[in-house]
């Protein structure tokens, strides 16, 4: 009779720790992502990690598009605040084409932004809740970002992949429900966003399991290329909006909040400041933009008809604005020559955009500069000797988007 | 400023300088770029210090020099962004990686070879890490183009080609 023994590999009976799988499909890890961890006990001794799931060759396809056929790919970098993406990429473009927007486009923009600001900070903050045992904070505020999603549908008709915006300004002007929602979450989210505050941020379990895991000193964020709140929250004050000011951001007071630790609960607090210093700017230029008067206040989008599609009435009737629409749709518009590294500041970092053009109609390289993608490569040095446990904290508050890391 | 310091330091090793949309771009023949970037970052008037970006570029036309690597670097005291490129030819597609630098280079490196084939000379771990280990090609090199839209070989009524 013959015996059939399980054949062990190499050096398995001396081995003293676990190799363990998470992911690429796992509830901890909010996203497709892969982590092998070495476990001693509980203690992450190494990790390394897998990423690429959901790449879908973005920088390929926008070598064959025309620039407004751009937007959508940039929808799906961070989908938690898409708007910022494709505002970033709208300014891109401007900036390339030296396209002078409007006073009030501007303003109009950065509430966008900020509202896309506050529901990608808000979305991150209430998982790192979810993470450490507190769902409550996480399902009471999605309601508040449904407020969020229903301004961006009564201004671009979708929610989550927006497409909103046009190069040059917005394609339509926003409605007067667009701004009752506005004031009604104006009115109503702070006293939420208080709560959720109160909820968390003198929570003695919260603050035991944030404070002191997934450090990192600002030396080291600023050598792994961390920027946007995980930077501040090291104590590195950089801001794009502060550094080089897009969409008129220089006229708006606002402070940029910084940590000292770099820890979870630092970016966490962060986080929490930054939503405050948005709903200020949403405010200020929400009153901005009431200030505008008479046909002032009727001003959407620049003057710009090689790449603002003509409205549709005049497409029907006048010739040229008919010229225009084809080129438009069909793409035959050729770009100036030339290249342009234009950053914003997304939701979670500096979000840049790299535009090579060779004069032709598309570009001929696009590179994204995607900042989840440059600090995840940290995560190995901020988990280990850490807790099994607080890994996963970490990774929800580092706040990655699998659709950005992948491109 | 930047240019004279630069020029002081390599002569005429550096190249092609020029400013375009305020940011000011200069190469130098790839086997300096290590030593560019380290004075870069160790001159403390420059302090080029945070690396922002490294991508590469493919220009089939430039013979002998159908690569680039770009690298957009960032002061971020003074606020200052520099771009800096090397090229190199499609037969030889070393250059010298700067992870000893910068640690965010590794994975920019690592995009850069999946999608171009540079090969970083001394990068810990250089394989691929958006697509599959199997590929045996560089996809985003030119010379492989996107599907023609309007080709009408493919019998595919499913997506309106039929």
């Amino acid at each position: 009779m013959e015996h059939n023994h399980i054949t062990l590999p190499e050096g398995s009976i001396e081995k003293t720790t676990t190799t363990l799988n998470i992911g690429p499909t796992h509830p901890a890890t909010h996203g497709v992502f892969q982590n092998i961890m070495e476990v001693d006990g509980e203690r992450i001794v190494s990790s390394d990690q897998t990423v690429g799931y959901i790449h879908r060759a973005f920088e390929k396809l926008a070598e064959r598009r025309p620039l407004y056929q751009i937007t959508p790919i940039t929808d799906r970098l961070n989908y938690c605040s898409s708007p910022i993406n494709n505002m970033g990429w709208h300014i891109t473009c401007e900036r390339f084409l030296n396209i002078e927007t409007p006073k009030r486009v501007d303003y109009l923009r950065v509430i966008i932004m900020e509202l896309a600001r506050i529901s990608d900070h808000l979305i991150c903050n209430s998982i790192v809740g979810v993470d450490t045992g507190a769902y409550t904070g996480f399902l009471y505020v999605m309601q508040y970002r449904e407020l969020i999603y229903e301004i961006y549908e009564e201004i671009c008709g979708s929610r989550l992949t927006t497409n909103i915006g046009r190069i040059g300004g917005f394609e339509r002007n926003f409605s007067n429900t667009a701004f009752t929602k506005l004031e009604k979450f104006l009115n109503e989210y702070p006293k939420v966003l208080k709560e959720f505050e109160n909820l968390f941020t003198r929570n003695r379990i919260f603050m035991e399991r944030t404070q002191g895991t997934g450090g990192i000193s600002a030396e080291r964020a600023m050598n792994y290329g961390f920027t946007g709140p995980n930077l501040r929250a090291a104590g590195v004050d950089y801001d794009v909006r502060v550094h080089q000011p897009y969409s008129s951001y220089q006229d708006f007071n606002f402070t940029v909040p910084v940590g000292s630790t770099g820890d979870n609960y630092d970016r966490f607090l962060v986080r929490n400041a930054e939503m405050w210093e948005s709903i200020s700017i949403i405010r200020q230029a929400y009153e901005k933009v009431q200030a505008f008067k008479g046909t002032d206040a009727e001003v959407y989008h620049a003057d710009v008809p090689e790449y603002y599609l003509p409205k549709k009435e005049d497409v029907y009737t006048k010739m040229e604005a008919l010229i225009w629409h084809f080129k438009i749709i069909m793409g035959e518009i050729d770009l100036p020559k030339g290249q342009i590294y234009s950053p914003v500041e997304g939701g979670n970092g500096e979000l840049g955009f790299y535009l090579i053009s060779d004069g032709g109609r598309t570009p001929f390289r696009l590179h994204f500069r995607r900042p989840c993608f440059i600090y995840y490569q940290a995560y190995p040095e901020l988990i280990k000797g850490g807790m099994l446990s607080d890994a996963v904290v970490t990774m929800s508050s580092l706040n990655l988007i699998a659709g950005e890391l992948d491109a | 400023m930047i240019q004279e310091k630069l020029v002081a330091k390599f002569g005429d090793q550096v190249s092609q300088f020029a400013t375009s949309y305020g940011m000011l771009s200069f190469e130098s023949p790839k086997e300096m770029n290590l030593k560019v970037l380290q004075y870069l970052y160790d001159e403390p008037s420059l302090g080029f210090t945070f690396l922002t970006d490294i991508c590469a570029v493919n220009y089939p036309d430039q013979k002998g020099a159908e690569l680039v690597v770009v690298y957009h670097l960032h002061n971020l005291k003074e606020n200052i962004r520099l771009r800096y490129s090397v090229s190199t030819s499609l037969e030889n597609t070393d250059v010298y990686t700067a992870t000893k630098l910068f640690e965010s280079a590794n994975w920019m490196e690592r995009e850069t070879y999946d999608f171009f084939g540079i090969n970083f000379v001394g990068h810990p771990n250089l394989k691929r890490i958006l697509n599959v280990d199997e590929m045996d090609y560089f996809p985003l090199r030119k010379e492989f183009p996107l599907e023609d839209q309007t080709r009408i070989d493919k019998d595919d009524e499913m997506f309106g080609r039929g």
